[in-house]
């Protein structure tokens, strides 16, 4: 039983982060899930929020937005449009995210839209904190 | 017959100019390496999105499915976003590209089509301002940007989306450079909205991904395909901006390889068409010496 699985953060310019990973823990569309080694195959878009990765020993905490995973047997891919590590999220960062969501929140269209806008707004205010 | 005078000029002047074209090819050459750099990096989201996309496209309900990928239904607007850079004196990148879209345009507008032009950067337009100025409907311009961003491609595909939703085009079409290697760029024409999606049984990566049919998909399949679909057309611009960007500094660099190289040659020749000129002075002040002596 592989205790282990690899797990790649890639985003549009980069790659951000790659390894042997114990667990993560991901913002899915229909609600948060953690991955462990041997899950079922699975693709999922992320709503805007933080990923919590336990690679080798160590803990990170990553907010992305605009991102989905994709889960195989012994492989999760996590790929972000934006990603930044919530200890380098700066306050300034986070009112430039929470106006972007609102801004989203003004434009949605549908309810989806504003839901997801919603959903940012929140995580984001929970950040601040 | 130039005077010495003149050929000392001329050769100060092809120095002063082979400095310049050194110069150049050298800092296209530093430049070179970091948009190659660039694009390597952002080849695995490329990737990893084709692979994704392909086999949803497989699994997904063909009716009702998004008209980013199946299209309008109609094919009588065309938009055709030609991306160049923002400099010349990169041999024949830029003419190259307006080259193969100006034909396209040409071919659409004979066939009765209705063509839109959407340039990025400034030598396209200024190229495709005297024949095709009419068509051409926006202009964007990504000067004084040293690395590009994703969110220079999220801008382009934000306001081809609003347009498509708009409906003021059927079909997208991106013109850019193909960096092939450093002597060889391949101008490019990619079809982006309706979106050719890579067919799922080449390789064997995707072959794999069509074998494990039992992927749970969150939300639907339908769903994801939509948004990756609308996704996709930003990471489409942005790899097309990269690889814009290594082609034209390779294309400079050996444009410039081959100034500096005719720059030398026209240095040689003049050399010794001024020690010719020289020698042949010195001769006929001997010459005029010796019989204004032999007179006496």
């Amino acid at each position: 039983m592989a205790q282990t699985f690899t797990f790649e953060l890639v985003s549009p310019e980069k790659v951000l982060l790659a390894g042997e990973a114990e667990q993560v823990q991901l913002p899915g569309a229909e609600g948060d899930m953690t991955i462990l080694p041997g899950h079922s195959p699975l693709i999922s878009t992320l709503r805007p929020g933080v990923i919590d990765v336990m690679l080798g020993g160590t803990r990170s905490r990553i907010f992305v937005r605009q991102a989905f995973a994709q889960v195989e047997p012994d492989r999760l891919t996590v790929l972000a449009e934006k990603a930044q590590d919530v200890a380098e999220l700066t306050s300034a960062v986070i009112a430039d995210e929470l106006a972007a969501a609102e801004s989203e929140l003004a434009q949605a269209k549908t309810d989806e839209q504003r839901l997801v806008a919603n959903q940012a707004i929140a995580t984001l205010s929970s950040l601040r904190a | 017959m130039p005077s010495l005078k003149d050929l000392r000029n001329r050769i100060a002047s092809v120095k002063a100019t082979r400095k310049i074209t050194k110069a150049m090819q050298m800092v296209a050459a530093a430049k070179l390496r970091r948009a190659q750099e660039a694009a390597t990096a952002a080849r695995p989201y490329a990737e990893r999105m084709a692979t994704v996309l392909s086999a949803l496209n497989q699994r997904a309900v063909r009716e009702g499915a998004s008209p980013l990928l199946v299209g309008t239904g109609r094919e009588q607007t065309h938009l055709l976003i030609v991306m160049t850079a923002e400099r010349g004196l990169a041999g024949g990148f830029n003419s190259n590209i307006a080259k193969l879209a100006r034909a396209d345009a040409n071919k659409l507008i004979a066939a009765g089509k209705q063509v839109k032009i959407l340039t990025v950067g400034r030598k396209g337009a200024d190229n495709l301002r005297r024949d095709l100025g009419r068509n051409i409907i926006e202009r964007i311009e990504l000067k004084g940007i040293r690395q590009l961003g994703f969110v220079n491609a999220e801008d382009i595909a934000s306001k081809v989306l609003a347009m498509f939703e708009a409906v003021e085009f059927d079909v997208a079409t991106l013109y850019f450079s193909e960096f092939k290697s450093v002597i060889a760029q391949k101008p490019t024409a990619l079809q982006l909205i309706p979106a050719k999606l890579p067919e799922a049984n080449g390789s064997d990566d995707a072959k794999a991904a069509g074998a494990q049919a039992v992927v749970e998909y969150e939300p639907d399949e339908d769903a994801i395909l939509g948004y990756l679909l609308s996704r996709n057309i930003s990471t489409q611009i942005f790899r097309g901006l990269l690889e814009n960007a290594a082609s034209e500094q390779g294309a400079r660099m050996s444009a410039m390889d081959s100034a500096t190289r005719n720059a030398g040659e026209m240095i040689n020749k003049l050399t010794v068409k001024y020690n010719r000129q020289r020698q042949a002075n010195i001769t006929k002040e001997l010459i005029e010496i010796i019989s204004g002596a032999e007179a006496l």
